[in-house]
């Protein structure tokens, strides 16, 4: 067929604006109405539709660490300490403060922009969850009421309307590409971005004084299937990593890029699709589970003691003040585990039989109901391919059990060479300005290192936005160094010349392969040094000669691109770490020691004109959050407690 | 830089994602913008029903049908082989 849209290549365009946001997700679009409230001139760029786009672009519904909501008994401090401590000072403690800090002003943001975010029909008036006097309705821990229920397929929509109003330039369909930057006095600067529309091939170059990466975190470094690529991983397909990828073509730094954990979830032939089987952890937690012969699985406190009284699972244990769950939090410390299933093991030891279901007939109504209705429904992919499809396939939660797979929600297991980036995986090193190395480049969401989550997404989007406008109120556009659009306009358009050569799926496959047999569950020097110079060769041999046929295919190309410099960017930052560490996942068989004292450090990587360094980093180095936040932030907290 | 006539085939896929029942599409296109994949094609005659163009690209996650306004008009299937089990409770 015809290719339907226009063909622009060879037309290069130029906009002039402020700030640029680069990635329309959760956090792009809260960066560039931050800095757009500011005054200033803003442009945001996304490769899909904003409407619908990233992470949370179909909804999510849990709102986590909303500290300050009007319900919550415990402090923004205290969280943020708790997943440090958790994550084992491998955590990004400035990333979570401003989630705990300022979450929820987010939220009240949302909700003025059309957002749902509590009960306003009543739909579940007398649940223990819910707070008659706000209508906010909880998760979890119905003791502390830190985590919310949100109606997250609102968001996206409202995000979008709000930057209509104010004036955002909005670029659908484009995929940022490339940096800007500058050298002054020595020092780089960022002066904006490149683009290609996806569509139509027009090349884009964004003037700004200021940019913020908000694209998200690398995939399909691991896992890759060429039948079904949509499905290779959890996150959306087009999020691969570019902004990781154009970020270390600029010099910018990471952390932490050395952790991957075993696969947890990919679709692609093996998990089944995320909240759609019997489970009963994050959007189907507390839900009451079931052996074949129906027998109640039960749950167990930190102790291991068997919970008698249905609502037990949503307290803390006795002496205990909170507990955490959700999205990162996989296995935590007895500090902060909250009640869970007994484990699987011990179930089969004591006779339980497989398969197991969730069983939501045997709940309290209102449990039954916010789960099956609201959570999926509202949680990211479940509102139509989970709770209108199966409801047409005539699911019915008070007369049938879902069938629950492997042991847990994953629903599939993994090899050890099978990895992703999950549960807080590394990414972009910044300052307590969410600025990186690199003077004008901001960067928020699932970009920055050992981040996830909707709610911090918003957070830290919105604070990145409002310190690159700051920025920008404060100095003038740099010029840029033209051959950088002349080298990335031959980077950008070679494979639409190339005739008969090589498709991106098959580069991809090999880059999972490659990274699966050098860079998998054990690593060592040789091994790595290896998959680089695998890496290498493709780089030299095999890039020159990918070819495709239009700009969608053209797109996905440049991704693979991207996943090459990712992985060689993962194998760099494994070389830099001599020993095992076991909070990174990161396991060594050439350097003997796991977890030596001196190896508490970040190794904060960046290249220059390809040569590769490393500086080390003290963990904590975020200082003491309440202080250190609290004298960055003044005028934010002036306006904060105007507003009340 | 040369001009190039660009062309689009159906990339088969094992699965098929998306259905459009063309008696109840009119052919208005907003899945085929919010799309964050972008495998979903406008059809060369105007006010037709859309083309998936990548089915093996979908993402499911469901956005296409969120906002046809055409209720029916556009229908998302998981591949057979994930489509989970339930059975009734006795
Ligand atoms: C199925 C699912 C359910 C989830 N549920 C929850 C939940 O209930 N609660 C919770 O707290 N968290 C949840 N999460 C996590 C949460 O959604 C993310 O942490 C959050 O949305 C991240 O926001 P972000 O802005 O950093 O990234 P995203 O929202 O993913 O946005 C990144 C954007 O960048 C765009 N992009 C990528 N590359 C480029 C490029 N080169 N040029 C331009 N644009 C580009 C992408 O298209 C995308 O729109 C869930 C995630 C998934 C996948
Ligand atoms: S949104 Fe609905 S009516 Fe419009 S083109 Fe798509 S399927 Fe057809
Ligand atoms: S389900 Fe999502 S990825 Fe698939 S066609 Fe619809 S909008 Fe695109």
């Amino acid at each position: 067929m015809k290719w339907p849209y226009d063909n622009k290549v060879g037309v290069k365009t130029t906009i002039k604006c402020d700030v640029v946001v680069l990635g329309g997700g959760l956090s792009g679009c809260f960066a560039a109405i931050a800095a757009r409230k500011k005054g200033l001139s803003v442009a945001i760029v996304e490769k899909g539709a904003i409407e619908k786009s990233g992470a949370a672009g179909t909804g999510f519904d849990h709102w986590e660490s909303a500290c300050t909501n009007p319900c919550s008994k415990v402090t923004p401090e205290e969280i943020a300490y708790a997943y440090v401590d958790e994550q084992d000072h491998f955590s990004n403690g400035i990333f979570h403060y401003i989630t705990c800090r300022e979450g929820y002003d987010r939220l009240l943001d949302l909700e003025k922009m059309g957002g749902k975010i509590r009960d306003t029909d009543r739909e579940f008036d007398g649940a223990r969850f819910k707070d008659q006097g706000t209508d906010l309705m909880f998760a979890y821990d119905y003791e502390n009421k830190f985590t919310l229920r949100v109606w997250g397929t609102t968001f996206k929509p409202a995000l979008l309307k709000e930057m209509k109003r104010l004036g955002v330039q909005i670029y659908d369909h484009v995929e940022a590409t490339a940096l800007l930057t500058t050298t002054k006095n020595g020092k780089k600067i960022g002066s904006g971005a490149i683009g290609m529309n996806v569509r139509t091939g027009e090349m884009l170059i964004f003037e700004a004084k200021s940019t913020v990466l908000a694209m998200s975190r690398p995939a399909r470094v691991w896992l890759f299937n060429a039948d079904t690529p949509g499905l290779c991983e959890f996150r959306p397909f087009q999020s691969i990593g570019s902004g990781h990828a154009m970020g270390w073509r600029s010099g910018v730094e990471f952390t932490m890029m050395e952790k991957s954990v075993r696969a947890e979830f990919s679709a692609a032939g093996r998990s089944f699709p995320p909240y759609g089987t019997g489970n009963n952890h994050n959007t189907w937690y507390a839900a009451t589970m079931v052996d074949a012969r129906g027998v109640e699985i039960p749950y167990v406190d930190r102790d291991g003691k068997e919970l008698t009284d249905y609502y037990d699972r949503y307290y803390p244990a006795k002496g205990q003040k909170y507990f955490l769950k959700g999205g990162v939090i996989d296995d935590p410390k007895y500090e902060y585990r909250g009640p869970e299933t007994l484990d699987f093991k011990t179930l089969i030891e004591r006779g339980y039989q497989l398969p197991f279901y969730a069983d939501l007939s045997k709940m309290p109504e209102l449990e039954r109901k916010v789960i099956w209705g609201m959570m999926v429904g509202q949680e990211a992919k479940t509102s139509v391919p989970i709770y209108q499809n199966y409801n047409d396939r005539g699911f019915d939660p008070t007369t049938h059990k879902l069938q629950s797979y492997g042991t847990g929600w994953q629903s599939a297991s993994f090899l050890d060479q099978e990895r992703q980036f999950f549960g807080a995986p590394g990414g972009i090193m910044h300052d307590w300005d969410l600025k990186t190395n690199i003077d004008g480049i901001y960067a928020c969401g699932d970009q920055l290192f050992a981040s996830d989550c909707a709610g911090a997404a918003c957070a830290t989007g919105h604070y990145a936005g409002r310190k690159a406008a700051e920025y920008a109120s404060n100095v003038e556009y740099v010029s840029y160094d033209v051959s950088l659009i002349e080298n990335e306009e031959k980077r950008l358009y070679a494979p639409l010349y190339k005739e008969n050569g090589i498709h991106w799926k098959e580069l991809n496959m090999a880059i999972a392969k490659c990274m699966q047999n050098y860079c998998g569950g054990i690593k060592c020097d040789a091994l790595l040094k290896e998959g680089l110079d695998l890496l290498e060769t493709y780089e030299r041999d095999i890039v020159p000669n990918l070819s495709c046929s239009n700009p969608h295919d053209l797109m996905r190309t440049h991704e693979v691109l991207d996943i090459l410099t990712v992985s060689k960017l993962v194998i760099h930052a494994c070389l830099a770490r001599k020993c095992s560490n076991t909070s990174l996942c990161f396991e060594r068989s050439d350097y003997a020691e796991k977890n030596p004292a001196w190896n508490k450090k970040h190794i904060v990587i960046h290249q220059e004109d390809g040569v590769v360094k490393t500086r080390d980093v003290e963990l904590d180095y975020f200082g003491d959050l309440k202080q250190e936040y609290e004298s960055r932030n003044k005028e934010y907290i002036k306006e904060v407690n105007n507003e009340n | 830089m040369k001009t190039k006539e660009f062309t689009v085939n159906q990339i088969p896929s094992s699965t098929m994602p998306i259905h459009y029942n063309e008696e109840l599409c009119v052919g208005c296109n907003r899945c085929v913008d919010v799309c964050q994949c972008d495998i979903l094609f406008p059809n060369e005659e105007k006010g037709k029903t859309p083309l998936v163009m990548y089915p093996g690209e979908c993402y499911y996650c469901g956005a296409c049908v969120m906002v046809c306004p055409n209720k029916g008009a556009i229908t998302l299937q998981h591949p057979l082989m994930n489509q989970a089990k339930f059975v009734e409770i006795k």
